[in-house]
């Protein structure tokens, strides 16, 4: 295609859902460009399976406005069921049928798309393809999940938190599906609670809280908006009483805001901030008892947003 | 990349049809309760009551010195009794413990019989006991007789109940078959799943209704066949007017397990709805007596009933032969249950 910039494969505006009292998604607007990953990163009940499913045809909005590679609900539903790919956040597929049995049966519903096979071993599940799907462990029944959806070889794709209780090994052997897939051209919408799979695989991400985006950027601009590289977090026994005003400046970076019980900090200069800490704390007489450092991440930016963690657990 | 034209073994109807078989062939539970059970309960039921040459009845004569002999060799000689002679005490023992029907106590050229004439093998016992005392004194019938003895095929109770079984399990494989597949299919998302792909919504509903099919050939030629070669079933109607009765019959069940699933979200949901419906047909719809036993005011109900009209149909046609023109009344009441069924199915279908 020449000069003409490819459209948006996803385009979102202001796109409400409620259900009763619950305001699920609150006015949300986001747009996915050709080619990326982009990422819907919030803590559990943020809206994101709500936006996803909207997106996928299954939830009708309220209100707003869904592009999806030019078309829209309800007047291209067959061809849009064709161009993209899904994979729902707790699908339980036939137990008695086997790996090759269940993605020959996805093949059959799309017109075009590689031939059970060879999807059965782009997800390394080759080995398993005469597999009973009971028998399969959690990653590997991702790994069918998300053949199912690369199936109908689609335009774009939707992971509904693709790695949710997986252990390490299965999560980072998921990601470079996904990074694979992302690396022919076709674009991604994932939703996650998982910051280090959004820094990961995002090209850029939306922090979505109640319904709302309260952030949008690549994963190193949001991190860079904190205005600081480090995160430092303290506890000091028997203290609610600390005199936050006068850390705040001697070390900078504001006051430390406190949460479960441990204090934290965002620092440019670590080598500078931590001494003048553990001076300030003597001043004041409090017992340390705690004390860590990180490299900033998404983490902190929700922190940071909103006052909460991004997971309960 | 594969776009080529592909078998007719990976058209959408044939992948979701054949998921219907693999589903149902790997589960062996489900193979046993839909073929092999109705087989057992028919070779059961048959055994249980088949026709038997009548039992003689036990019956006590009392013993007593210096007897007379021509009462107990008459006694000996009657039919249908089988004489025990005992002392007093056991005599009456045996009569409390419903060992023997009737004590006869013969007393002064007299005959005295002891029997509870509220059971009916003891009424019948005093009569052939009376015939032969009074023939051994003497007595003749004015009048002669002649008796000519008959047994008629389809007159026994196995012929009775096995189009009964036949219709409860066309309706149990039906209700059963689909309602806990979809309901379980809905449960683990996989229904949501589906609709989120290019699939036709009308040919997953098919696939069912064409497995079932499928399974019905193999379920009723089991259960006739066995029915039949064992027993000596008749089936007096003509083979096809059965077939057609039992199609019919399938599709109507099949679209009421579709209305029972159309919403439940738990299989203990559809399980307990699946109950409520079956239960009342279970036991009015004439399975292992007849329908007419229950009062009139309550038969227009039980005649409506799916139940009811599929197994008048086959009894009609298996027993009596009936053709087509025959069972129309029965016909229109199953046709209407699949049509309703169907409808108010498709309407209601939760996809997610």
């Amino acid at each position: 295609m020449s000069g003409s910039p490819t459209p948006s494969p996803l385009i979102l505006r202001q796109l409400r859902k409620a259900y009763g009292d619950v305001i699920a998604v609150d006015g949300l607007d986001l747009e996915v460009r050709p080619g990326e990953c982009f990422g819907l990163l919030g803590p559990n009940g943020a809206g994101k399976t709500t936006t996803i499913e909207i997106c996928e045809g299954l939830t009708e909005p309220d209100a707003g406005e869904v592009v999806i590679l030019g078309r829209r609900w309800g007047t291209d539903d067959r061809e849009l069921r064709e161009l993209l790919g899904i994979s729902l956040q707790e699908t339980q597929f036939a137990e008695k049928l086997t790996v090759a049995e269940t993605v020959r049966l996805f093949r059959s519903f799309y017109p075009r798309g590689p031939e059970a096979g060879e999807v059965i071993d782009l997800v390394q599940l080759g080995e398993k393809a005469g597999a009973r799907v009971g028998q399969l462990s959690g990653g590997q029944r991702q790994r069918l999940a998300l053949a199912c959806a690369l199936v109908g070889d689609p335009e774009l794709l939707f992971l509904d938190e693709p790695t949710t209780g997986l252990d390490p090994q299965s999560r980072r052997q998921l990601w470079e599906l996904i990074e694979r897939f992302r690396a022919g051209g076709r674009s991604i919408l994932l939703t996650t609670h998982y910051m280090e799979e959004a820094e990961r695989l995002c090209d850029r991400v939306a922090i979505v809280d109640h319904g709302r985006m309260i952030a949008e950027g690549t994963p190193r601009e949001l991190i860079a908006s904190l205005g600081a590289e480090h995160v430092l977090e303290f506890a000091v026994a028997g203290g609610e009483r600390l005199d936050t005003a006068a850390i705040a400046g001697v070390v900078g970076g504001g006051e430390p805001g406190r949460q479960d019980g441990v204090w934290r900090l965002q620092v440019s200069e670590l080598h500078e901030a931590m001494p003048a800490l553990l001076g300030e704390l003597r001043r004041q007489g409090v017992q340390l008892s705690e004390l860590r450092t990180h490299s900033a991440t998404l983490e902190d930016v929700f922190v940071t947003l909103t006052g909460r963690q991004l997971r309960d657990d | 990349m594969t776009t080529s034209r592909r078998g007719w073994r990976d058209h959408p109807l044939v992948q979701l049809t054949l998921v219907r078989y693999r589903e149902f062939y790997r589960e062996p539970e489900a193979v046993f309760w839909v073929f092999i059970f109705p087989v057992l309960l028919t070779a059961g039921l048959g055994i249980a009551f088949r026709s038997r040459p009548p039992e003689r009845i036990p019956v006590a004569l009392v013993a007593q010195p210096g007897a007379d002999n021509a009462l107990a060799r008459g006694l000996a000689a009657a039919d249908g009794i089988r004489l025990r002679t005992l002392d007093d005490s056991a005599a009456a023992q045996a009569l409390r413990t419903g060992d023997v029907a009737l004590v006869i106590r013969p007393a002064d050229g007299a005959v005295e019989y002891r029997y509870d004439p509220e059971r009916p093998d003891a009424r019948e016992a005093r009569l052939r006991v009376d015939e032969a005392v009074q023939a051994a004194a003497g007595r003749a019938d004015p009048v002669r007789t002649n008796e000519e003895t008959i047994r008629e095929r389809g007159a026994r109770y196995v012929d009775f109940v096995v189009p009964g079984l036949l219709g409860m399990n066309l309706m149990g494989s039906g209700i059963w078959g689909l309602g806990f597949a979809i309901v379980d299919a809905r449960r683990k998302h996989l229904l949501k799943r589906l609709t989120a792909t290019p699939m036709s919504r009308p040919q997953f509903l098919a696939s069912f209704v064409l497995s079932r099919l499928t399974f019905l050939i193999v379920e009723v030629a089991l259960l006739v066949g066995f029915a039949v070669v064992a027993f000596g079933v008749p089936i007096r109607g003509s083979l096809l007017v059965l077939a057609g009765i039992c199609l019919l019959s399938a599709l109507a069940f099949a679209s009421l397990g579709l209305l029972l699933a159309a919403r439940p979200r738990t299989v203990e949901g559809v399980s307990g709805i699946m109950n409520v419906v079956m239960l009342p047909m279970w036991i009015f719809s004439g399975v292992f007596f007849s329908s007419s036993r229950f009062p009139d005011a309550v038969q227009p109900l039980i005649q409506a009933l799916p139940l009811t009209a599929v197994i008048d149909a086959l009894r009609a046609t298996m027993l009596r032969g009936a053709g087509v023109s025959e069972v129309l009344p029965e016909l229109a009441v199953i046709s209407a249950w699949l049509v309703v069924s169907f409808v108010l199915a498709v309407r209601l279908f939760r996809w997610r």
